[in-house]
Protein backbone atom coordinates (compact mmCIF):
# COMPACT_ATOMS: atom_id res chain seq x y z
CA UNK A 1 0.00 0.00 0.00
CA UNK A 2 2.14 2.84 1.26
CA UNK A 3 4.81 3.81 -1.15
CA UNK A 4 7.43 6.28 -0.07
CA UNK A 5 5.92 8.83 -2.44
CA UNK A 6 4.84 11.11 0.37
CA UNK A 7 7.64 11.75 2.80
CA UNK A 8 7.27 10.90 6.47
CA UNK A 9 7.62 14.57 7.35
CA UNK A 10 4.73 15.44 5.07
CA UNK A 11 2.59 12.63 6.47
CA UNK A 12 3.26 13.90 9.98
CA UNK A 13 2.37 17.43 8.93
CA UNK A 14 -0.93 16.21 7.45
CA UNK A 15 -1.70 14.25 10.62
CA UNK A 16 -0.97 17.24 12.85
CA UNK A 17 -3.12 19.56 10.78
CA UNK A 18 -6.04 17.14 10.76
CA UNK A 19 -5.67 16.75 14.53
CA UNK A 20 -6.26 20.49 14.84
CA UNK A 21 -9.22 20.36 12.46
CA UNK A 22 -7.49 21.67 9.33
CA UNK A 23 -6.29 20.26 6.03
CA UNK A 24 -3.25 21.04 3.93
CA UNK A 25 -5.32 22.14 0.96
CA UNK A 26 -7.49 24.45 3.05
CA UNK A 27 -10.62 22.29 3.00
CA UNK A 28 -12.79 21.66 6.04
CA UNK A 29 -12.81 18.07 7.33
CA UNK A 30 -16.18 17.39 5.68
CA UNK A 31 -15.58 19.19 2.38
CA UNK A 32 -15.24 17.52 -0.99
CA UNK A 33 -12.86 18.84 -3.60
CA UNK A 34 -14.55 20.59 -6.54
CA UNK A 35 -16.50 18.07 -8.60
CA UNK A 36 -17.14 18.29 -12.32
CA UNK A 37 -19.31 15.81 -14.16
CA UNK A 38 -19.55 15.60 -17.97
CA UNK A 39 -21.52 13.02 -19.90
CA UNK A 40 -21.66 11.73 -23.44
CA UNK A 41 -17.97 12.29 -24.05
CA UNK A 42 -17.38 9.06 -26.00
CA UNK A 43 -19.75 8.84 -28.97
CA UNK A 44 -19.03 5.19 -29.72
CA UNK A 45 -20.04 4.09 -26.26
CA UNK A 46 -23.74 3.66 -25.45
CA UNK A 47 -23.11 5.77 -22.36
CA UNK A 48 -20.13 7.64 -20.97
CA UNK A 49 -18.98 10.20 -18.46
CA UNK A 50 -15.95 11.99 -17.16
CA UNK A 51 -15.67 12.97 -13.51
CA UNK A 52 -13.10 15.33 -12.09
CA UNK A 53 -12.75 15.22 -8.34
CA UNK A 54 -10.08 17.80 -7.70
CA UNK A 55 -7.25 16.45 -9.82
CA UNK A 56 -8.53 12.88 -9.80
CA UNK A 57 -9.92 12.10 -13.21
CA UNK A 58 -12.01 9.09 -14.17
CA UNK A 59 -13.76 8.18 -17.40
CA UNK A 60 -16.48 5.55 -17.48
CA UNK A 61 -17.74 3.99 -20.70
CA UNK A 62 -20.80 1.78 -20.96
CA UNK A 63 -21.10 -0.77 -23.75
CA UNK A 64 -24.24 -2.78 -24.40
CA UNK A 65 -24.37 -6.22 -25.96
CA UNK A 66 -26.75 -9.14 -26.19
CA UNK A 67 -25.86 -12.28 -24.27
CA UNK A 68 -27.15 -15.07 -22.08
CA UNK A 69 -28.55 -14.50 -18.59
CA UNK A 70 -27.21 -16.25 -15.49
CA UNK A 71 -28.95 -19.64 -15.12
CA UNK A 72 -30.33 -18.69 -11.68
CA UNK A 73 -31.71 -15.36 -12.97
CA UNK A 74 -33.23 -16.23 -16.37
CA UNK A 75 -35.44 -13.14 -16.48
CA UNK A 76 -32.80 -10.54 -15.73
CA UNK A 77 -30.22 -8.68 -17.74
CA UNK A 78 -26.58 -8.81 -16.72
CA UNK A 79 -24.07 -6.12 -15.86
CA UNK A 80 -20.39 -6.20 -14.99
CA UNK A 81 -18.04 -3.56 -13.65
CA UNK A 82 -14.40 -3.56 -14.56
CA UNK A 83 -11.66 -1.08 -13.80
CA UNK A 84 -8.35 -0.28 -15.39
CA UNK A 85 -5.56 1.59 -13.65
CA UNK A 86 -3.93 2.74 -16.86
CA UNK A 87 -0.21 3.41 -16.46
CA UNK A 88 -0.52 7.00 -17.66
CA UNK A 89 -2.56 7.86 -14.54
CA UNK A 90 0.14 7.51 -11.91
CA UNK A 91 3.81 6.59 -11.56
CA UNK A 92 2.58 3.74 -9.34
CA UNK A 93 0.39 2.09 -11.96
CA UNK A 94 1.88 -0.59 -14.14
CA UNK A 95 0.55 -2.31 -17.20
CA UNK A 96 -0.35 -5.96 -16.76
CA UNK A 97 -2.92 -7.95 -14.84
CA UNK A 98 -5.25 -5.89 -12.62
CA UNK A 99 -3.93 -5.08 -9.14
CA UNK A 100 -5.74 -5.87 -5.89
CA UNK A 101 -6.68 -2.20 -5.63
CA UNK A 102 -8.19 -2.14 -9.09
CA UNK A 103 -10.25 -5.27 -8.44
CA UNK A 104 -11.43 -3.89 -5.11
CA UNK A 105 -12.44 -0.61 -6.76
CA UNK A 106 -14.51 -2.36 -9.43
CA UNK A 107 -16.16 -4.63 -6.88
CA UNK A 108 -17.08 -1.79 -4.53
CA UNK A 109 -18.64 0.18 -7.40
CA UNK A 110 -20.40 -2.99 -8.57
CA UNK A 111 -21.81 -3.64 -5.10
CA UNK A 112 -23.25 -0.13 -4.84
CA UNK A 113 -25.06 -0.47 -8.17
CA UNK A 114 -26.16 -4.07 -7.56
CA UNK A 115 -27.36 -3.78 -3.97
CA UNK A 116 -29.27 -0.54 -4.53
CA UNK A 117 -30.87 -2.23 -7.58
CA UNK A 118 -29.93 0.85 -9.59
CA UNK A 119 -30.40 -0.84 -12.96
CA UNK A 120 -33.84 -2.34 -13.56
CA UNK A 121 -32.47 -5.68 -14.75
CA UNK A 122 -35.90 -7.26 -15.27
CA UNK A 123 -36.56 -4.78 -18.05
CA UNK A 124 -33.39 -5.97 -19.79
CA UNK A 125 -34.68 -9.44 -20.62
CA UNK A 126 -35.56 -10.16 -24.27
CA UNK A 127 -36.08 -13.95 -24.34
CA UNK A 128 -36.17 -15.48 -20.84
CA UNK A 129 -33.24 -17.81 -20.24
CA UNK A 130 -31.72 -17.08 -23.63
CA UNK A 131 -31.28 -13.48 -24.65
CA UNK A 132 -30.79 -10.49 -22.39
CA UNK A 133 -28.98 -7.18 -22.50
CA UNK A 134 -25.45 -7.29 -21.08
CA UNK A 135 -24.20 -3.97 -19.76
CA UNK A 136 -20.43 -3.52 -19.48
CA UNK A 137 -19.36 -0.68 -17.20
CA UNK A 138 -15.68 0.07 -17.66
CA UNK A 139 -13.90 2.42 -15.28
CA UNK A 140 -10.84 4.08 -16.71
CA UNK A 141 -8.69 5.96 -14.19
CA UNK A 142 -6.85 8.72 -16.06
CA UNK A 143 -5.28 10.63 -13.19
CA UNK A 144 -4.89 9.33 -9.65
CA UNK A 145 -5.00 11.99 -7.00
CA UNK A 146 -6.86 10.04 -4.33
CA UNK A 147 -10.37 8.78 -3.59
CA UNK A 148 -10.79 6.76 -6.76
CA UNK A 149 -13.81 4.95 -5.29
CA UNK A 150 -16.03 8.02 -4.99
CA UNK A 151 -14.93 9.45 -8.33
CA UNK A 152 -15.53 6.10 -10.04
CA UNK A 153 -18.94 5.40 -8.54
CA UNK A 154 -20.06 8.91 -9.37
CA UNK A 155 -18.79 8.49 -12.92
CA UNK A 156 -20.42 5.06 -13.23
CA UNK A 157 -23.80 6.47 -12.17
CA UNK A 158 -23.45 9.46 -14.51
CA UNK A 159 -22.56 7.14 -17.39
CA UNK A 160 -25.50 4.83 -16.67
CA UNK A 161 -27.88 7.79 -16.64
CA UNK A 162 -26.42 8.78 -19.99
CA UNK A 163 -26.77 5.30 -21.51
CA UNK A 164 -29.13 4.58 -24.39
CA UNK A 165 -29.76 0.97 -25.27
CA UNK A 166 -30.74 -0.19 -28.77
CA UNK A 167 -34.28 -1.50 -29.11
CA UNK A 168 -34.54 -5.13 -30.23
CA UNK A 169 -37.59 -6.88 -31.63
CA UNK A 170 -38.18 -10.52 -30.86
CA UNK A 171 -39.14 -12.57 -33.92
CA UNK A 172 -39.54 -16.34 -33.86
CA UNK A 173 -37.29 -16.74 -30.86
CA UNK A 174 -34.58 -14.56 -32.36
CA UNK A 175 -33.76 -10.93 -31.62
CA UNK A 176 -33.32 -8.27 -34.27
CA UNK A 177 -31.71 -4.91 -33.66
CA UNK A 178 -33.63 -1.81 -34.71
CA UNK A 179 -32.35 1.70 -35.21
CA UNK A 180 -34.21 3.02 -32.19
CA UNK A 181 -32.66 3.68 -28.83
CA UNK A 182 -34.23 4.06 -25.39
CA UNK A 183 -32.68 5.18 -22.10
CA UNK A 184 -31.29 2.42 -19.87
CA UNK A 185 -33.93 1.83 -17.14
CA UNK A 186 -32.47 3.27 -13.92
CA UNK A 187 -34.48 3.20 -10.72
CA UNK A 188 -31.98 4.13 -8.01
CA UNK A 189 -29.03 6.48 -7.65
CA UNK A 190 -26.38 5.00 -5.38
CA UNK A 191 -23.75 7.44 -4.12
CA UNK A 192 -20.64 6.32 -2.31
CA UNK A 193 -18.87 8.49 0.23
CA UNK A 194 -15.36 7.75 1.43
CA UNK A 195 -13.92 8.94 4.72
CA UNK A 196 -10.39 8.51 6.01
CA UNK A 197 -9.18 8.15 9.57
CA UNK A 198 -6.21 10.40 10.25
CA UNK A 199 -5.12 11.19 13.82
CA UNK A 200 -8.36 9.56 15.00
CA UNK A 201 -10.37 12.17 13.14
CA UNK A 202 -12.56 11.50 10.14
CA UNK A 203 -12.07 13.45 6.95
CA UNK A 204 -14.16 13.21 3.83
CA UNK A 205 -12.75 12.70 0.30
CA UNK A 206 -9.05 12.04 1.07
CA UNK A 207 -6.70 13.11 -1.70
CA UNK A 208 -3.54 11.20 -2.56
CA UNK A 209 -1.28 12.56 0.19
CA UNK A 210 -3.99 12.11 2.79
CA UNK A 211 -4.44 8.52 1.63
CA UNK A 212 -0.76 7.95 2.33
CA UNK A 213 -1.17 9.42 5.80
CA UNK A 214 -4.44 7.70 6.74
CA UNK A 215 -4.65 4.59 8.88
CA UNK A 216 -7.95 3.37 7.46
CA UNK A 217 -10.72 4.40 5.12
CA UNK A 218 -14.39 3.66 5.07
CA UNK A 219 -16.64 3.82 2.01
CA UNK A 220 -20.40 3.88 2.57
CA UNK A 221 -22.85 3.78 -0.33
CA UNK A 222 -26.32 5.23 0.14
CA UNK A 223 -29.35 4.75 -2.08
CA UNK A 224 -32.14 7.26 -2.84
CA UNK A 225 -34.05 6.47 0.33
CA UNK A 226 -31.07 7.10 2.57
CA UNK A 227 -30.51 3.41 3.16
CA UNK A 228 -27.03 1.89 3.17
CA UNK A 229 -26.41 -0.41 0.19
CA UNK A 230 -22.75 -1.19 0.62
CA UNK A 231 -19.81 -0.62 2.94
CA UNK A 232 -16.12 -1.27 2.49
CA UNK A 233 -13.37 -0.64 5.00
CA UNK A 234 -9.92 -0.35 3.53
CA UNK A 235 -6.41 0.40 4.68
CA UNK A 236 -4.23 -1.28 7.26
CA UNK A 237 -5.60 0.44 10.36
CA UNK A 238 -8.73 -0.03 12.43
CA UNK A 239 -11.75 2.01 13.52
CA UNK A 240 -13.85 2.17 16.66
CA UNK A 241 -17.56 1.35 16.42
CA UNK A 242 -18.27 4.99 17.39
CA UNK A 243 -16.16 6.26 14.49
CA UNK A 244 -18.02 3.98 12.11
CA UNK A 245 -21.41 5.30 13.17
CA UNK A 246 -20.15 8.89 13.04
CA UNK A 247 -18.92 8.18 9.50
CA UNK A 248 -22.32 6.78 8.54
CA UNK A 249 -24.13 9.96 9.58
CA UNK A 250 -21.64 12.24 7.82
CA UNK A 251 -21.78 10.07 4.70
CA UNK A 252 -25.57 10.12 4.58
CA UNK A 253 -25.61 13.90 4.48
CA UNK A 254 -22.80 14.08 1.92
CA UNK A 255 -24.49 11.51 -0.32
CA UNK A 256 -27.55 13.76 -0.67
CA UNK A 257 -25.29 16.64 -1.65
CA UNK A 258 -23.38 14.67 -4.26
CA UNK A 259 -26.47 13.03 -5.74
CA UNK A 260 -27.73 16.44 -6.84
CA UNK A 261 -24.61 16.84 -8.97
CA UNK A 262 -25.36 13.83 -11.19
CA UNK A 263 -29.10 13.50 -10.98
CA UNK A 264 -30.65 16.57 -12.51
CA UNK A 265 -34.42 17.20 -12.13
CA UNK B 1 -38.03 -13.80 -7.68
CA UNK B 2 -41.22 -15.87 -7.72
CA UNK B 3 -40.83 -18.71 -5.19
CA UNK B 4 -39.14 -16.90 -2.33
CA UNK B 5 -37.55 -19.23 0.18
CA UNK B 6 -38.64 -18.72 3.79
CA UNK B 7 -35.60 -18.17 5.94
CA UNK B 8 -37.38 -17.76 9.29
CA UNK B 9 -40.22 -20.17 10.17
CA UNK B 10 -43.36 -19.62 12.29
CA UNK B 11 -41.43 -20.45 15.45
CA UNK B 12 -38.83 -17.82 14.64
CA UNK B 13 -36.19 -20.43 13.84
CA UNK B 14 -33.73 -20.28 10.97
CA UNK B 15 -33.23 -22.79 8.12
CA UNK B 16 -30.66 -24.70 10.18
CA UNK B 17 -32.78 -24.59 13.34
CA UNK B 18 -30.87 -21.81 15.06
CA UNK B 19 -32.44 -18.87 16.84
CA UNK B 20 -31.61 -15.46 15.31
CA UNK B 21 -28.77 -14.66 17.70
CA UNK B 22 -27.14 -18.11 17.76
CA UNK B 23 -23.74 -18.89 16.33
CA UNK B 24 -23.20 -22.10 14.41
CA UNK B 25 -21.24 -24.80 16.23
CA UNK B 26 -17.54 -24.00 16.09
CA UNK B 27 -14.51 -26.25 16.45
CA UNK B 28 -10.95 -24.97 16.35
CA UNK B 29 -7.61 -26.73 16.39
CA UNK B 30 -4.12 -25.25 16.42
CA UNK B 31 -0.85 -26.64 15.08
CA UNK B 32 -2.31 -28.98 12.48
CA UNK B 33 0.38 -28.75 9.77
CA UNK B 34 3.96 -29.73 10.53
CA UNK B 35 5.70 -27.77 7.75
CA UNK B 36 4.15 -24.39 8.52
CA UNK B 37 5.54 -22.06 11.18
CA UNK B 38 2.01 -21.73 12.45
CA UNK B 39 -1.27 -23.34 11.48
CA UNK B 40 -4.86 -23.72 12.55
CA UNK B 41 -8.10 -25.33 11.44
CA UNK B 42 -11.67 -24.23 11.98
CA UNK B 43 -15.06 -25.78 11.45
CA UNK B 44 -17.90 -23.32 11.72
CA UNK B 45 -21.17 -24.94 10.75
CA UNK B 46 -20.28 -26.70 7.50
CA UNK B 47 -17.32 -24.42 6.80
CA UNK B 48 -14.00 -26.22 6.94
CA UNK B 49 -11.01 -23.93 6.66
CA UNK B 50 -7.25 -24.34 7.09
CA UNK B 51 -4.80 -21.52 7.66
CA UNK B 52 -1.01 -21.61 7.62
CA UNK B 53 1.59 -18.95 8.34
CA UNK B 54 5.13 -18.93 7.02
CA UNK B 55 7.53 -16.37 8.38
CA UNK B 56 9.02 -14.05 9.29
CA UNK B 57 11.21 -15.20 6.41
CA UNK B 58 13.24 -13.81 3.53
CA UNK B 59 11.11 -11.94 0.99
CA UNK B 60 10.70 -13.31 -2.51
CA UNK B 61 10.94 -11.47 -4.82
CA UNK B 62 13.55 -9.48 -2.97
CA UNK B 63 12.62 -5.99 -4.18
CA UNK B 64 9.33 -6.18 -2.32
CA UNK B 65 11.10 -6.08 1.05
CA UNK B 66 10.30 -3.08 3.22
CA UNK B 67 13.11 -1.29 5.06
CA UNK B 68 11.18 -0.61 8.25
CA UNK B 69 8.78 -3.52 8.71
CA UNK B 70 7.73 -6.93 7.56
CA UNK B 71 5.71 -7.37 4.39
CA UNK B 72 2.41 -9.03 5.20
CA UNK B 73 0.85 -11.10 2.44
CA UNK B 74 -2.34 -13.05 2.47
CA UNK B 75 -3.90 -15.49 0.06
CA UNK B 76 -7.50 -16.55 0.55
CA UNK B 77 -8.31 -19.43 -1.73
CA UNK B 78 -11.20 -21.82 -2.19
CA UNK B 79 -10.66 -25.44 -3.13
CA UNK B 80 -12.39 -26.48 -6.39
CA UNK B 81 -14.50 -28.99 -4.45
CA UNK B 82 -15.48 -26.58 -1.67
CA UNK B 83 -18.74 -25.49 -3.28
CA UNK B 84 -21.73 -27.05 -5.04
CA UNK B 85 -20.48 -26.44 -8.58
CA UNK B 86 -16.77 -26.95 -9.10
CA UNK B 87 -14.88 -23.70 -8.75
CA UNK B 88 -11.97 -23.06 -11.06
CA UNK B 89 -8.77 -23.15 -9.00
CA UNK B 90 -7.55 -19.89 -10.58
CA UNK B 91 -8.05 -17.03 -8.12
CA UNK B 92 -11.31 -15.23 -8.86
CA UNK B 93 -11.84 -11.50 -8.46
CA UNK B 94 -13.77 -12.24 -5.29
CA UNK B 95 -10.87 -14.20 -3.82
CA UNK B 96 -8.42 -11.44 -4.69
CA UNK B 97 -10.62 -8.85 -2.96
CA UNK B 98 -11.07 -11.07 0.10
CA UNK B 99 -7.32 -11.71 0.32
CA UNK B 100 -6.89 -7.94 0.49
CA UNK B 101 -9.54 -7.24 3.11
CA UNK B 102 -8.42 -10.17 5.31
CA UNK B 103 -4.84 -8.97 5.13
CA UNK B 104 -5.98 -5.50 6.16
CA UNK B 105 -8.03 -7.02 8.98
CA UNK B 106 -5.00 -8.81 10.45
CA UNK B 107 -2.35 -6.17 9.78
CA UNK B 108 -3.25 -3.72 12.59
CA UNK B 109 -2.82 -6.53 15.14
CA UNK B 110 0.72 -7.54 14.13
CA UNK B 111 3.96 -5.88 15.28
CA UNK B 112 5.33 -5.82 11.73
CA UNK B 113 7.98 -3.26 12.68
CA UNK B 114 9.76 -5.97 14.70
CA UNK B 115 10.77 -7.82 11.52
CA UNK B 116 12.03 -5.40 8.88
CA UNK B 117 12.99 -6.81 5.45
CA UNK B 118 11.10 -10.04 6.01
CA UNK B 119 7.77 -11.35 4.88
CA UNK B 120 4.97 -12.99 6.79
CA UNK B 121 2.79 -15.04 4.49
CA UNK B 122 -0.69 -16.18 5.41
CA UNK B 123 -2.43 -18.88 3.40
CA UNK B 124 -6.10 -19.57 3.92
CA UNK B 125 -7.56 -22.60 2.16
CA UNK B 126 -11.31 -23.06 2.22
CA UNK B 127 -11.91 -26.81 1.97
CA UNK B 128 -15.66 -26.52 2.29
CA UNK B 129 -17.66 -23.31 2.14
CA UNK B 130 -21.05 -22.60 3.67
CA UNK B 131 -21.23 -18.84 4.03
CA UNK B 132 -19.12 -16.57 6.18
CA UNK B 133 -15.80 -17.94 4.97
CA UNK B 134 -14.06 -14.56 5.04
CA UNK B 135 -14.92 -14.26 8.72
CA UNK B 136 -14.03 -17.83 9.68
CA UNK B 137 -10.89 -17.45 7.53
CA UNK B 138 -9.86 -14.34 9.45
CA UNK B 139 -10.53 -16.01 12.82
CA UNK B 140 -8.45 -19.07 11.90
CA UNK B 141 -5.64 -17.00 10.33
CA UNK B 142 -5.25 -15.05 13.58
CA UNK B 143 -4.81 -18.37 15.41
CA UNK B 144 -2.20 -19.52 12.89
CA UNK B 145 -0.31 -16.23 13.44
CA UNK B 146 -0.39 -16.78 17.19
CA UNK B 147 0.78 -20.38 16.68
CA UNK B 148 3.70 -19.08 14.59
CA UNK B 149 4.73 -17.03 17.62
CA UNK B 150 4.34 -13.73 15.84
CA UNK B 151 3.94 -10.91 18.36
CA UNK B 152 0.50 -9.37 18.20
CA UNK B 153 -1.30 -6.50 19.91
CA UNK B 154 -4.47 -8.53 20.11
CA UNK B 155 -6.15 -11.49 18.50
CA UNK B 156 -8.43 -10.79 15.56
CA UNK B 157 -11.80 -12.46 15.42
CA UNK B 158 -14.50 -12.09 12.80
CA UNK B 159 -18.19 -12.74 12.53
CA UNK B 160 -21.03 -11.53 10.34
CA UNK B 161 -24.46 -10.27 11.24
CA UNK B 162 -27.25 -9.51 8.82
CA UNK B 163 -30.93 -9.34 8.11
CA UNK B 164 -33.04 -12.20 6.77
CA UNK B 165 -36.83 -12.10 6.37
CA UNK B 166 -36.78 -8.80 8.26
CA UNK B 167 -35.03 -10.32 11.30
CA UNK B 168 -31.59 -9.38 12.56
CA UNK B 169 -29.46 -12.54 12.67
CA UNK B 170 -25.95 -13.57 13.68
CA UNK B 171 -23.44 -15.67 11.72
CA UNK B 172 -25.22 -16.11 8.39
CA UNK B 173 -24.91 -19.36 6.50
CA UNK B 174 -24.69 -19.64 2.72
CA UNK B 175 -28.41 -19.53 1.93
CA UNK B 176 -29.06 -16.69 4.38
CA UNK B 177 -26.20 -14.75 2.82
CA UNK B 178 -27.52 -15.29 -0.71
CA UNK B 179 -31.25 -14.88 -0.11
CA UNK B 180 -31.23 -12.49 2.85
CA UNK B 181 -31.59 -8.72 2.80
CA UNK B 182 -28.17 -7.77 4.14
CA UNK B 183 -24.84 -9.17 5.28
CA UNK B 184 -22.35 -7.29 7.48
CA UNK B 185 -19.03 -9.10 8.03
CA UNK B 186 -16.96 -7.59 10.85
CA UNK B 187 -13.47 -8.32 12.19
CA UNK B 188 -12.79 -7.15 15.70
CA UNK B 189 -9.85 -6.84 18.07
CA UNK B 190 -11.57 -7.57 21.38
CA UNK B 191 -9.07 -6.05 23.82
CA UNK B 192 -8.49 -2.92 21.78
CA UNK B 193 -12.17 -2.54 20.88
CA UNK B 194 -11.27 -1.82 17.26
CA UNK B 195 -12.83 -2.95 14.01
CA UNK B 196 -10.37 -3.96 11.31
CA UNK B 197 -12.68 -5.42 8.68
CA UNK B 198 -16.06 -4.07 7.78
CA UNK B 199 -18.10 -4.70 4.68
CA UNK B 200 -21.75 -4.68 3.90
CA UNK B 201 -24.03 -5.51 1.06
CA UNK B 202 -27.79 -5.40 0.93
CA UNK B 203 -30.07 -2.70 2.22
CA UNK B 204 -30.21 -1.39 5.79
CA UNK B 205 -31.14 1.88 7.45
CA UNK B 206 -28.43 3.49 9.55
CA UNK B 207 -30.22 2.31 12.71
CA UNK B 208 -30.47 -1.28 11.44
CA UNK B 209 -26.81 -1.17 10.46
CA UNK B 210 -25.89 0.00 13.96
CA UNK B 211 -27.78 -2.97 15.45
CA UNK B 212 -26.15 -5.40 13.02
CA UNK B 213 -22.70 -4.00 13.83
CA UNK B 214 -23.28 -4.41 17.57
CA UNK B 215 -24.63 -7.93 17.11
CA UNK B 216 -21.60 -8.89 15.01
CA UNK B 217 -19.32 -7.55 17.76
CA UNK B 218 -21.21 -9.68 20.31
CA UNK B 219 -20.65 -12.71 18.06
CA UNK B 220 -16.95 -11.85 17.79
CA UNK B 221 -16.65 -11.76 21.58
CA UNK B 222 -18.18 -15.24 21.85
CA UNK B 223 -15.85 -16.65 19.19
CA UNK B 224 -12.92 -14.93 20.89
CA UNK B 225 -13.50 -17.08 23.99
CA UNK B 226 -13.31 -20.19 21.80
CA UNK B 227 -10.10 -18.90 20.23
CA UNK B 228 -8.53 -18.51 23.66
CA UNK B 229 -9.65 -21.98 24.70
CA UNK B 230 -8.13 -23.45 21.53
CA UNK B 231 -4.83 -21.68 22.18
CA UNK B 232 -4.80 -22.84 25.78
CA UNK B 233 -5.53 -26.43 24.73
CA UNK B 234 -2.61 -26.27 22.32
CA UNK B 235 -0.21 -25.09 25.01
CA UNK B 236 -1.34 -27.76 27.41
CA UNK B 237 -0.40 -30.45 24.87
CA UNK B 238 2.93 -28.73 24.15
CA UNK B 239 3.67 -28.61 27.87
CA UNK B 240 2.83 -32.31 28.22
CA UNK B 241 5.10 -33.14 25.29
CA UNK B 242 7.97 -31.23 26.85
CA UNK B 243 7.46 -32.95 30.20
CA UNK B 244 7.39 -36.29 28.40
CA UNK B 245 10.79 -35.54 26.87
CA UNK B 246 12.28 -34.47 30.19
CA UNK B 247 11.17 -37.61 31.93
Amino acid sequence: MSSIMVSRIRQKQIAQMVASGKRLDGRGLNDYRPIKVETGIIEKAEGSSRVLLGKTEVVVGVKVEIGEPFPDRPNEGVFTVNSEFVPLASPEFEAGPPSEESIELARVVDRGIRESKAIDLEKLCLIPGRKVYVIFIDIYVLNHDGNLIDASSLAALAALLNTKIPVYIVEENEVKKTNNYIPLPIRNYPISITLANISDKLIVDPWLEEEEAMSARLTITFDNDGRISAIQKGGTGALTPQQIMEAAYIAKEKAEELRKMVVKN
Amino acid sequence: MSEKIRLINEDGLRVDGRRPRDLRSIKMEIGVLSNADGSAYIEQGRNKILAAVYGPREVHPRHLALPDRALLRCRYHMAPFSVEERKSPAPSRREIELSKVIKEALEPAIFLEKFPRTSIDIFIEVLQADGGTRCAGTTVAALALADAGIPMRDLVVACAAGKVDGVLVLDLNDIEDKEGEADVPVAYMPNLGLISLLQMDGSLTIEEFNQALNLAIEGCKQIYNLQREALRARYVTIKEDVEECLR
